[in-house]
């Protein structure tokens, strides 16, 4: 199956300035990657490239296997801005209309009202945008970047300004896109995000990628905690399968067990494991 | 072409929607009413002269053509005010702002974008420029009973002006921060209308080295050019003194410059835009 995002060995130099080198990486069709990494780490420029916005200094980029920033590949990507505006002077539904127009999308009215619903914005198509919360003015971003149907969507913090509530709604539709087929690549700060919907997780520093994998794979074990008779005792060194050997152990030796928790490494860990470690 | 007009028709409403349009239609609407007050007194203060006494000098020619030489300068003073403030910011200033980044990723050309912000400004400028000349000229007539020797040639080089600098707009907007480029689209204005007023001297002092420079001006800017023919038209069968007059009159050299600069300001427009789209081309946004 073609990748929908494919990305092979792809540098980008302002100036003398390195920001990506040597970066490859795919997205699948259904498949939802988050991009992590720190400040400067170079995420936002590989979505740039991705979606056209940033000319390549070397390597290749293509959507769909059209060649990304071509006419063809933008008319299959949907992509939101970290830092974006629309104009304060226009309606949510005018600024739908717009997008759709621009991405031949014949959707009309019902396309928008589905778009305004799936983010939490139904009813709200009358409303000028300079009158929208920051979180609101977001999720119409989201909407607009649904606009057309894409193959691949590029989401850029898209819930940095949002509320619970508002990241509840974001998580819940990257599951319906992942559902419906649509590739995603999503850069955010957010690892609980991160480590909640995505099914793979591609870590960058430097603009070289340090690490890569299912989140499940990239969070160490870590360990295991009996509540005692004499306490909570930590073996950080054991595993799942050793939980009833060591509970036996234990019976046997007089003490007795109320709890036992296995402890799991998190996404934090890992993230810094690979960005703080290879730093230091 | 349709992407164009797309993004030309949401530039007209933005125009609209912030009243940017009603603003300047106030305002001209002011600055009409005191051109109209300044042309009624002129003309009845001319009805108690006679014919002059050593040189004859035809009065109502003298103040028709004055006048309509300020409204030309008004026209295109406040048509190039208002080309630049559409445009000043439609490539690096709407970036900086992330208003551009949305429409860019869209499967439309960067130069389609390009092309509907020239066709939405010169939209509003063209008939600006064009309907506050048409008007002062209704004015004049009433005021004095004068007309025009041309209303096209004047018009048709207002127009064509504007979008001259609605196209230079465009390229500094791709090449430099909202600001800045303001700055260098009026400072380039002024310059072409120096430009006018050296030749001016050099005509009337008879030094070429001033009129050569000029004409290199007027050309390389060639609303200056457009403007001096259009004012050179206002007024091109008066003669005798009262043309000489009429022609050094204080608002830029009124001089033919000759059919060529219509195909010239239009080839001199297509390739600022050009420039303008390669520049936006190479731009990572």
């Amino acid at each position: 199956m073609t990748a929908v995002l494919s990305v092979r060995a792809l540098s980008k130099t302002y100036g003398k300035t390195p920001a990506l080198e040597a970066v490859d990486l795919e997205v699948a069709p259904g498949e939802l990657v988050g991009l992590l990494g720190p400040n400067g780490a170079g995420k936002s420029t590989l979505v740039k490239i991705a979606c056209g916005l940033v000319r390549a200094t070397g390597g290749e980029v293509s959507v769909a296997g059209a060649p990304a920033g071509s006419r063809s590949a933008r008319a299959l990507t949907g992509y939101l801005a970290e830092l974006f505006r629309f104009p304060g002077w226009a309606r949510s539904e005018e600024v739908l209309a717009l997008h759709q127009r621009l991405a031949r999308s014949d959707g009309g009215q019902a396309e928008r009202e589905a778009l305004l619903a799936r983010v939490g914005l139904a009813g709200e198509g009358g409303r000028k945008v300079e009158t929208m919360s920051k979180g609101m003015q977001q999720r119409l971003g989201i909407a607009q970047a649904l606009i057309g149907d894409p193959q691949l969507v590029l989401l850029d913090e898209p819930t940095s300004a949002l509320d619970p509530g508002g990241r509840r709604t974001v998580r819940d539709l990257l599951v319906g896109l992942q559902n419906e087929g649509i590739g995603v690549l999503l850069n955010s700060h957010l690892l609980s995000e991160i480590e909640l919907v995505c099914d793979r997780v591609v870590i960058i520093d430097g603009g070289r990628v340090v690490t890569e994998g299912r989140p499940e794979d990239l969070t160490a074990p870590g360990g295991v905690e009996i509540e005692t008779s004499d306490g909570i005792r930590r073996l950080p060194d054991a595993r799942r399968e050793d939980v009833p050997r060591i509970v036996r152990e234990l019976v046997a030796s007089g003490t007795e067990v109320y709890g036992v928790r296995v402890v799991s490494g998190t996404l934090e860990d890992a993230y810094l494991a690979a960005v703080v470690g290879r730093d230091g | 072409m349709n992407d164009a007009l797309t993004v030309a028709g949401h530039a007209l409403r933005e125009a609209v929607r912030r009243k940017v349009l009603l603003v300047v239609a106030l305002l001209t609407t002011g600055f009409l009413a005191l051109y109209a007050l300044a042309a009624f007194e002129a003309f009845n203060s001319l009805e108690g002269f006679g014919p002059s006494g050593i040189v004859p000098i035809d009065e109502r020619a003298l103040a028709g053509g004055t006048l309509l030489g300020l409204a030309m300068f008004v026209a295109l003073f406040l048509g190039v005010v208002l080309a630049v403030f559409l445009t000043l910011g439609a490539v690096r200033g709407d970036a900086e702002r992330g208003l551009l980044q949305p429409l860019v990723v869209r499967p439309v050309g960067r130069t389609t974008l390009l092309i509907g912000r020239l066709l939405a400004a010169s939209a509003v400028c063209v008939p600006y420029v064009v309907g506050v000349f048409l008007i002062a000229v209704l004015i004049t007539h009433a005021a004095g009973d004068f007309t025009p020797s041309s209303l096209v040639v004047p018009a048709g080089g207002l127009a064509l002006g504007v979008v001259t600098v609605v196209a230079a707009s465009l390229l500094g907007s791709s090449l430099l921060g909202t600001t800045a480029n303001g700055i260098a689209i009026f400072m380039i204005f002024a310059t072409g209308l120096s430009g006018g007023l050296m030749g001016q001297i050099g005509d009337e002092l008879e030094v070429n080295g001033l009129s050569t420079a000029s004409s290199v001006i007027s050309w390389l800017v060639p609303f200056e050019a457009l403007y001096q023919n259009g004012l050179h038209a206002l007024t091109a069968d008066i003669g005798g003194v009262t043309g000489v007059i009429v022609e050094l009159g204080p608002f830029g050299g009124a001089e033919s410059v000759g059919g060529g600069i219509w195909p010239w300001a239009i080839a001199w427009s297509v390739a600022v835009l050009a420039l303008a789209a390669v520049a936006f081309g190479r731009r990572d946004l």
